[in-house]
């Protein structure tokens, strides 16, 4: 192995300058020896301060300095704590959005910064995170423009943390399928064509379907972060009423007795963090709200 | 892996230009990849919450709404309690004797224990109308939350001040 590994350093200095794009590390993955880290309380980060800055190649005169303070963490290197990174950017080479910064650094600074995106518009949800403390989409936030205050961007808050700012999902996609998120009907349609529906229960989805499931919203929600093994959070429990508001379901009845028990649908306390945070303007806390309603006025 | 990666060295620079994917999938059985997710879990740290969250009305209030109510009930059943227990340890807790020693307490004083007796109970009354309004399934938007949460902190404050001077 350490011949291959010495010979293909080799041929790597003799073809000259490669792009670092397609050069690839040696991932060590070294026996797993602390497991610490895996309690509830979310793991100690090491803080910038102590961390080095990785800077902007060279300053320009006019230009728009602006730093980031990024959590990191490797699993390749399990026994060392998260750490918050801080890099610099000129904001007058930069795209307006933290995305622009995250690729930016990634492309042009650190390509070991790892991030989950793909549209870059808002639709696909990938790029959640926390940015200045509020749970957003990186392609939707705007980078302030003050660039005396630093930006902080953290994964999603109380998730296990798969590398630096990618946050394990598992959990809130086993919820989402948990809640049957499909029409379930026995009848068939009236004109043996399809199901009709009339403009104003239409209407009734609007402010639900929109929803991208980017997790923005359960992972701000505090009831969320002590109870996500087995309260649904807010952004299923909105999914869960996108199909119980539907008037072409028809086991609602169904859907509503498994959310009836303490912990599925009744950890939400209002506190409305999570209409607070959507990126795409929905309103989770009021779904939930009609689905208690629903359950109590029946 | 690391044979891969040496060999990818040596491809065309066509095949560079167009990597191959080599990430293969697997399918396992539930329990396995369950177990398999727990093991990974034990060495993932949990990402900052509370500390790094930004201080908005929406849970801060919430948090000084089950805070108070702690406050309120803790004290109900220290009191009660100790009301009880009182002839046991030849406790004086009669409504006479609380208010004649409360009464020789300096003025700063009482006033400052009739507001942190007060506060908790006014905030903790009016965030329980906003709660019933919840219920019913008003108020949802964030306009109307930030108002009505700091409409809640001022009319309690000051509501509490007013109690306290009575």
């Amino acid at each position: 192995m350490a011949a291959l590994r010495s010979s293909s350093r080799l041929v790597n200095s003799l073809r000259g300058a490669v792009s670092p794009v397609w050069k690839r590390g040696f991932a060590s993955v070294d026996p797993i020896s602390s497991f610490s880290e895996a309690t509830s309380k979310s793991a100690p980060v090491v803080p910038e301060s102590k961390t080095s800055t990785i800077k902007e190649p060279a300053p320009e005169k006019d230009s728009k300095i602006k730093t980031f303070h990024i959590y990191r963490w490797n699993p390749d290197e399990p026994t060392q704590k998260p750490r918050m990174q801080s890099y610099t950017l000129d904001l007058n080479k930069t795209g307006p959005m933290m995305l622009d910064a995250l690729i930016r650094i990634k492309n042009e600074v650190d390509p070991t910064l790892t991030f989950r995106r793909s549209c870059r518009e808002g639709i696909c949800g990938s790029c959640a995170m926390n940015i200045d403390g509020v749970n957003t989409l990186a392609c939707l936030c705007r980078i302030p423009t003050d660039t005396k205050t630093a930006s902080r961007i953290y994964p999603l808050p109380h998730t296990y943390v798969v590398k630096d700012l990618v946050p394990d999902l598992t959990q809130f996609y086993k919820q989402y399928r948990s809640i049957k998120p499909y029409l379930q009907r026995k009848t068939p349609p009236a004109d043996g064509r399809e199901y009709r529906q009339s403009k104003a229960e239409r209407k009734k989805l609007d402010g639900l379907y929109e929803c991208i499931l980017c997790a923005c919203c359960s992972t701000s929600c505090p009831s969320y972060w002590w109870n996500s093994e087995e309260y649904l959070g807010p952004a299923v429990l909105l999914q869960s009423y996108r199909w119980i508001a539907d008037s072409r379901d028809e086991k609602k009845a169904e859907r509503q007795d498994a959310l009836n028990n303490s912990m599925s649908l009744y950890r939400c306390h209002t506190i409305l963090n999570c209409s607070r945070t959507c990126p795409k303007g929905l309103n989770p806390a009021l779904a939930i709200a009609e689905i208690k309603k629903s359950m109590a006025f029946t | 892996m690391r044979g891969g990666a040496a060999r990818a060295v040596f491809r065309s620079p066509v095949a560079q230009v167009a990597p191959r994917r080599t990430a293969a999938t697997q399918n396992m059985p539930d329990n396995a990849a369950r177990d398999m997710l727990v093991k990974q879990r034990l060495n993932r740290p949990v990402s900052p919450h509370l500390g790094i969250y930004r201080p908005q009305i929406t849970w801060y209030g919430s948090a000084l709404n089950r805070i108070t109510a702690s406050i309120l009930s803790g004290g109900f059943y220290i009191f009660g309690f100790s009301y009880l227990i009182a002839p046991l340890f030849g406790w004086d807790l009669s409504s006479q004797r609380l208010a004649k020693s409360f009464g020789s307490l300096p003025k700063s004083v009482k006033v400052g224990t009739k507001m942190l007796l007060a506060f908790p109970f006014t905030y903790h009354s009016l965030n329980g109308v906003r709660h019933l309004a919840w219920d019913l399934g008003y108020g949802f938007s964030n306009k109307a939350v930030m108002q009505t949460g700091w409409a809640t902190v001022a009319a309690s404050v000051a509501s509490s001040l007013g109690l306290a001077f009575v």
